[in-house]
């Protein structure tokens, strides 16, 4: 059985807590979770071993159906049985023990994003991004960009005060180089998937070296990503800033806003 | 049926517009082909497979397909202004090869040389390739009245809207269970997902696929195990079960040929999403998408095309009026490549804010419009996603809405909304779900679009007319244009993006045609079309 904590007046803070139902220190917790168990009493014991030994006791499953079986109701034939569990967890919560992670930046909506840009930059933000050396698979970069965008977030193109402009595949770095010259880009964004012989690297280090070259402390932000890059690694490889897997539109068009924008949110 | 009563000028005024504003689009279609158009033609001939010497040490759906190669290689020599079939014909007419697959390794050899016939030779190579292209129509012929047939003995679903369900593992043989679970659970309509990026493939890959991202490759034996594994639980549930997926991208005009071949009922097919959203060239979209909806006619496909899509950029009460714009749009390039009204699944979204007051009774107003708008098409009726936020509660309540405006407005294809959008991709737990919310809300209140007729006058009725008058004013400002519908895309008048005609990804696939090209499969269904 757990321990019951003791009551405490309201609004004093204690630093071990646990979940709320209709009682300081009930421990109630709902879950739904699905077994591959046909349905029936089996079933619900299996849902119940599970629920115990997730730390849910006593734990009551207060639902259960089947899933899959034949002419579209539940029950005969099915494979699977779905369970909504209601339970005390015997866990303890220890509020000083919690670890938040500090992104650099903060993560702002596309309207913040905008708006920001607007305030302190009063231009469009220049966005120029490409798949350097022989690298064709511009899905990354893509994602990242093109309006219909990835993970449920819009590209940067949705973002009305950013100005993109999406190279594609196979851009030599001379080549971006002069356009990001041209069009006086404030960031150019680089993905790289194919990492065969480590030539994401070795593209990576050649296109900071190109830009030192031609443009010094004038040249615009460089940002990498792909999904075998180390985000650890940008000082080392010469650029600002490195994506790795997983990244969205929103968190890139943030990183943007903090590195380039005076005076936005931070 | 009809409960909202357009104003007939304003209906007319909006149809005639639309049609004088894609015209310049239809235009450009008819003076150019692409590279996908003719690798299409190659299919329809009955070209498969892969050369086996590309694609390196990547599997086997990084392999170039033969119609990539001999297209290229007819391109390399002598261009593409003439269309492939004259100079692939008039080299099998010269002997060098006994069918078109030998021809193909010919090309994979570099032993294959093409030239542009003329005279009798043109004309021995015109009727050669007509002769090909005919038989793969005749087969996309055969599973329309195979369609036909099941559906007469098996039959259709019991009642509107069809209930569309989605499934998207990346492995063609985790999706068939999972779909066939979903039928069994009362889908009427799959749709298998393709993976991330296919859009911008400029090629078709090949075979049986499991390592898809987020979605499974469109492939033709893809199409052929998932159409089988549907037939079989059709038979088994006593209903027609119907398979979906996406005639978009680059390829848009080969996977319309795939589609037809393995016998798939609904194709995604919009006139400018690949434009819009994926960056991909004007040109390139206008013609295939063309030539895709003639094939899609041919085989009697439902196409789905993507309003939906602008309400997840733009607000949905502020922008409704772009949606009616794309529907007219679609409808007419539609009905120009031979598309009956039966096929025109036109799109549109459950996307208000739903925090915002009688957000609601706005919905009702716009799918009511679009129903009026377009009475005799199946119209498809798309879930919210941009308002699910995680709290799937909240969201299974919202979806229960959605399902009840469909309902209530009598939509033909209803896109079951998952609570989980936007947190995973759909569990099973979560299709079952989702699928009990559309059970209980068409049992309960199915029968309501009887009942239900907004006043005239009224909120629902004053809402609709507004962003019909909207609409309207957009038809205009397009119509007006020089270069019609061209020009307003590049201008950014969807959506916020400018796309103009010479910028966007396969640009270098469209081709001017010369006075002498040939393209049969254009032929054979323009004249099938023109006794319609």
């Amino acid at each position: 059985m757990p321990e019951p904590t003791e009551p405490r007046a309201p609004g004093t803070v204690d630093s071990v807590v646990r979940p709320y139902g209709d009682t300081t220190g009930d421990g109630m917790v709902q879950l739904s979770f699905t077994l591959p168990v046909a349905p029936g009493p089996r079933a619900d014991g299996a849902a119940l071993q599970l629920a115990r030994k997730m730390g849910l006791d006593p734990a009551m499953v207060v639902h259960s159906h089947g899933i899959g079986g034949g002419g579209g109701t539940a029950g005969d034939g099915a494979a699977f049985t779905f369970f909504v569990v209601y339970g005390s967890v015997r866990h303890l919560v220890d509020l000083d023990a919690v670890q938040v992670e500090e992104r650099a930046y903060p993560l702002l909506t596309p309207a913040e994003v905008d708006a920001a840009i607007r305030a302190g930059l009063r231009r469009s933000l220049v966005v120029l991004g490409a798949c350097i050396g022989t690298d064709a698979h511009t899905v990354g970069i893509d994602a990242i960009l093109n309006l219909k965008g990835f993970a449920g977030e819009k590209g940067l193109e949705y973002y009305r005060e950013m100005q993109v402009t999406n190279l594609g595949a196979q851009v030599s770095v001379p080549e971006l180089v002069a356009r990001a010259r041209a069009e006086r880009a404030d960031a150019v964004l680089v993905s790289q998937v194919v990492t065969q012989k480590d030539a994401h690297l070795r593209n990576t280090r050649e296109l900071a070296a190109a830009f030192r070259e031609a443009m010094g402390e004038s040249r615009p932000l460089l940002v990498v990503g792909g999904p075998r890059f180390d985000p650890a690694l940008a000082a080392d490889l010469g650029v600002d800033k490195v994506f790795g897997r997983g990244t969205t539109p929103g968190e890139v068009a943030s990183y943007l806003v903090s590195a380039l924008v005076p005076g936005a949110p931070s | 049926m009809n409960a909202l009563e357009l104003d007939p000028v304003l209906v007319a005024r909006a149809r005639e517009l639309a049609v004088r504003a894609a015209q310049p689009v239809v235009d450009l279609a008819r003076a150019h082909t692409t590279v996908s158009v003719e690798r299409a033609v190659l299919r329809l001939a009955g070209l498969t497979g892969t050369d086996p010497v590309t694609g390196g040490e990547g599997t086997v759906t990084d392999r170039v397909p033969w119609v990539n190669r001999v297209v290229d290689a007819v391109r390399e020599q002598v261009g593409l202004e003439a269309g492939v079939a004259l100079p692939v014909w008039h080299a099998l007419a010269a002997g060098g090869a006994a069918d078109l697959q030998a021809l193909a390794e010919q090309v994979g050899a570099g032993t294959a040389r093409f030239s542009v016939p003329t005279g009798a030779a043109a004309e021995r190579a015109r009727d050669a390739a007509r002769d090909a292209v005919a038989a793969g129509l005749a087969r996309v012929d055969a599973n329309h009245r195979r369609r036909e047939e099941l559906v007469a003995t098996l039959g259709d679903p019991p009642r509107r809207p069809w209930i569309y369900l989605i499934v998207a593992t990346g492995d063609i043989h985790e999706d068939i269970p999972q779909a066939q679970a979903a039928a069994r659970a009362g889908a009427d309509v799959i749709a298998v997902i393709r993976s991330t990026g296919q859009s911008l493939l400029d090629y078709v890959p090949e075979g049986a696929t499991r390592t898809g991202y987020a979605g499974t490759y469109a492939t033709q034996e893809n199409f052929r195990l998932m159409r089988a594994a549907l037939d079989d639980v059709g038979a088994e549930l006593g209903r027609y079960v119907r398979l979906t997926n996406y005639a978009s991208g680059l390829c848009m005009p080969e996977i319309a040929v795939l589609a037809g071949l393995e016998r798939l009922d609904m194709m995604l097919n919009d006139a400018m999403y690949g434009i819009l959203f994926r960056d991909i060239n004007p040109q390139r979209t206008f013609v295939d998408q063309r030539f895709s909806r003639m094939v899609h006619a041919r085989a009697g496909i439902i196409i789905n095309t993507g309003e939906d899509n602008y309400l997840t950029t733009a607000d949905a009460v502020d922008e409704a009026h772009t949606v009616t714009v794309s529907q007219l749009l679609n409808e007419t390039l539609a009905k120009e490549a031979g598309l009956q009204d039966w096929q025109l699944g036109l799109g549109h979204a459950f996307e208000i804010d739903p925090d915002r007051r009688e957000s609601f009774r706005l919905e009702l107003a716009h799918a009511l419009l679009a129903r009026a708008l377009f009475p005799d098409a199946p119209l498809k009726w798309m879930p919210p996603t941009k308002h699910m936020t995680g709290d799937v509660f909240r969201g299974y309540l919202l979806d229960g809405f959605f399902n009840l405006a469909g309902a209530l407005t009598g939509q033909g294809i209803l896109l079951v909304g998952m609570m989980t959008e936007a947190v995973v991709t759909p569990w099973l737990s979560d299709r079952d779900l989702a699928l009990r919310n559309v059970r209980y809300v068409l049992d309960a209140a199915g029968g309501l679009v009887e009942d239900f007729a907004p006043p005239r006058g009224g909120f629902i009725d004053r809402r609709a007319h507004t962003v019909l008058g909207e609409a309207v004013q957009l038809l205009e400002r397009i119509a007006d244009h020089p270069e019609g519908l061209i020009q307003a895309v590049a201008d950014g008048t969807f959506g916020i993006t400018r796309r103009p005609p010479d910028r966007g990804k396969g640009l270098d696939g469209v081709v001017r045609l010369a006075p002498e090209a040939y393209n049969p499969a254009l032929e054979l269904m323009e004249r099938e079309a023109a006794r319609a």
